[in-house]
C-alpha cells in the first residue's frame, strides 16, 4: 500500500544520516536477540575453523587467534528488528587474515559460518573480505558478553546483524550458495540494511 | 492493546508468527516495528497485541490514533522458527507480553481440538499486566506473579520446581519473553535436562 498513513506525524524530522531506512537509534542499549539457548563457551575450550573450499584448512585456539593481528571496527550496527547502534568498538582479528592463512581456492564463492549452538549464516566472500567483516572476541575495551556473542562472534557490521553470528566457531568456504538459519525462515539471502533487505523477496 | 486487522488476500499464518505494521508520514518519512499474532489461523481477522509504551512513536499512534476502519499498511506473516506446528507436543513459557505468540498457539491448539498437546508457564509482574491473563488461567496456564503474591504463594518468579511436571522428553519448549525473562527461563529449562536443540526462544525488548 503506497501513501501516507492517517494522522501519522512522525517523531523525528531530522533524521540521522547514519539510519538506513526503516530503522532507530537504539542509543545506550544493545538489544539481544537470539532464538536459542544461551551457551556457555570457556575461551579455552573455543577455537575458530576456517575450512571447506580451502587450501590450508586451520584451526586456531584462543591463544592462537589472539596472537594474530588485532584489528578493530569502530562503526555502526544494524538489526533487521529496525534498532540501529552507532559507533560501537570491537576488537579482534580481520577476517582477511584468517583467510589468508586457510587460502580460499579459486571456486570458494561463500560462506558459512557456523556457530557453537549450530546456528549458521551464509555470505558471499566479497562480503567477508577487503576488511568487511571480523571475528571480535572484545566489546567497548572488555571482554564480549555471552549475551552479545561471547566469547567470540562472527561481525560483518554492513549487513543485518544476523548476519554476524554469535558464539562463531566455523567459518566453511563454498563454491555454492547455502542458506542459514534464518535465510531458511523467511529472512533476505544478503541483508543489506540500505536497500532494506530484510525478508524474502525485498 | 488488541489490533484486530482485515488483511485482504492475506497468507495463513502459523502460531507464533508475527506482523510488521509500517507507517507512512505526509512526507514520507516511516516508522515500522514488528508485533505477534496472537489469533489463529482459522480467525477471520489478524489479531496484534501492541503494547502501549508512553516514549513509543509507533505503539502511541496505534493505541491513541487509529480509529476503526483506518487503513494500515501491513507485512507479513514473518518468521519461521518460532512457530508451532499444531502436531507435537510443547510447552510454553512466557513472559509479560511474550505470551502473545503462545496465546496464538493455545488458540490454534483449540481450534485444532488438541490442547491436550500444549503445556502453560506464564510469569508476569501482576496479573492485570498480563495480557489475556483470563484466557490463560482457563485454560489451565500455571501463572506466576512476581510483584504481587498470588494466592498462597508469594511473589516470586517461576521455579525448576513449576517446570519439573511441565517437561518432558519429546516436547518443544517455547520460550517467549523479555531478553533477562527468556535468558532465565531457557536456562532453568537445559538445567532441567531440555536438550538445547529443543528449546525455541522469542526475545524483545519494547519496541517503540
Amino acid at each position: 500500500m503506497a501513501g501516507p498513513t492517517r494522522g501519522f506525524l512522525g517523531r523525528r524530522r531530522e533524521r540521522d544520516p547514519r539510519l538506513p531506512p526503516g530503522q532507530y537509534d537504539t542509543g545506550r542499549d544493545w538489544p539481544v536477540l537470539t532464538a536459542e539457548p544461551t551457551p556457555r563457551i570457556s575461551p579455552e575450550t573455543w577455537s575458530i575453523t576456517v575450512d571447506g573450499r580451502v587450501e590450508h584448512p586451520t584451526t586456531w585456539t584462543w591463544d592462537e587467534a589472539h596472537r594474530l593481528p588485532r584489528a578493530e571496527y569502530r562503526g555502526d550496527i544494524h538489526c533487521v528488528t529496525t534498532w540501529s547502534k552507532f559507533d560501537t568498538w570491537f576488537a579482534g582479528v580481520s577476517v582477511d587474515t584468517l583467510l589468508e592463512a586457510a587460502r580460499p581456492t579459486a571456486d570458494a564463492h561463500f560462506v558459512v559460518a557456523t556457530s557453537k549452538t549450530g546456528y549458521t549464516t551464509n555470505l558471499p566472500i566479497e562480503d567477508v573480505t577487503g576488511g568487511k567483516a571480523w571475528i571480535v572476541w572484545e566489546y567497548d575495551g572488555g571482554p564480549l558478553p555471552v549475551e552479545h556473542g561471547g566469547p567470540v562472534r562472527l561481525l560483518v557490521p554492513h549487513l543485518y546483524f544476523w548476519k554476524s553470528a554469535k558464539w562463531v566457531t566455523r567459518l566453511t568456504l563454498l563454491q555454492r550458495d547455502q542458506p542459514g538459519f534464518w535465510e531458511q525462515n523467511g529472512y533476505h539471502d544478503r541483508g543489506d540494511p540500505w536497500r532494506e533487505q530484510r525478508y524474502q523477496g525485498d | 492493546m488488541e489490533l484486530r486487522l482485515d488483511v485482504p488476500g492475506r497468507v495463513q499464518h502459523l502460531a507464533g508468527q508475527h506482523y510488521v505494521v509500517r507507517l507512512t508520514a505526509e512526507d514520507g518519512y516511516t516508522a515500522q516495528r514488528s508485533y505477534s499474532v496472537a489469533s489463529p489461523p482459522g480467525d477471520p481477522l489478524v489479531e496484534l497485541f501492541v503494547e502501549r509504551l508512553d516514549d513509543g512513536e509507533v505503539s502511541t499512534f496505534l493505541a491513541d490514533v487509529v480509529e476503526p476502519g483506518d487503513r494500515l499498511e501491513v507485512r507479513g506473516p514473518i518468521g519461521g522458527w518460532f512457530v508451532w506446528d499444531g502436531e507435537r507436543p510443547a510447552l510454553l513459557v512466557g513472559g509479560g507480553t511474550g505470551v502473545v505468540p503462545l496465546v496464538a498457539m493455545l488458540r490454534t491448539a483449540r481450534e485444532l481440538g488438541r490442547t491436550d498437546l500444549l503445556r502453560i508457564a506464564v510469569s508476569t509482574r501482576t496479573l492485570a499486566e498480563l495480557p489475556y491473563a483470563d484466557e490463560l488461567l482457563d485454560s489451565g496456564a500455571l501463572v506466576v506473579t512476581t510483584r504481587e503474591p498470588r494466592g498462597v504463594r508469594p511473589a516470586g518468579r517461576l521455579t525448576p520446581a513449576d517446570l519439573v511436571p511441565l517437561w518432558e522428553p519429546g516436547r518443544t519448549a517455547y520460550v517467549c519473553g523479555s531478553t533477562g525473562f527468556a535468558e532465565a527461563a531457557s536456562q532453568l529449562l537445559l538445567e532441567l535436562g531440555t536438550p538445547a536443540a529443543d528449546v525455541r526462544v522469542e526475545r524483545f525488548g519494547a519496541s517503540g
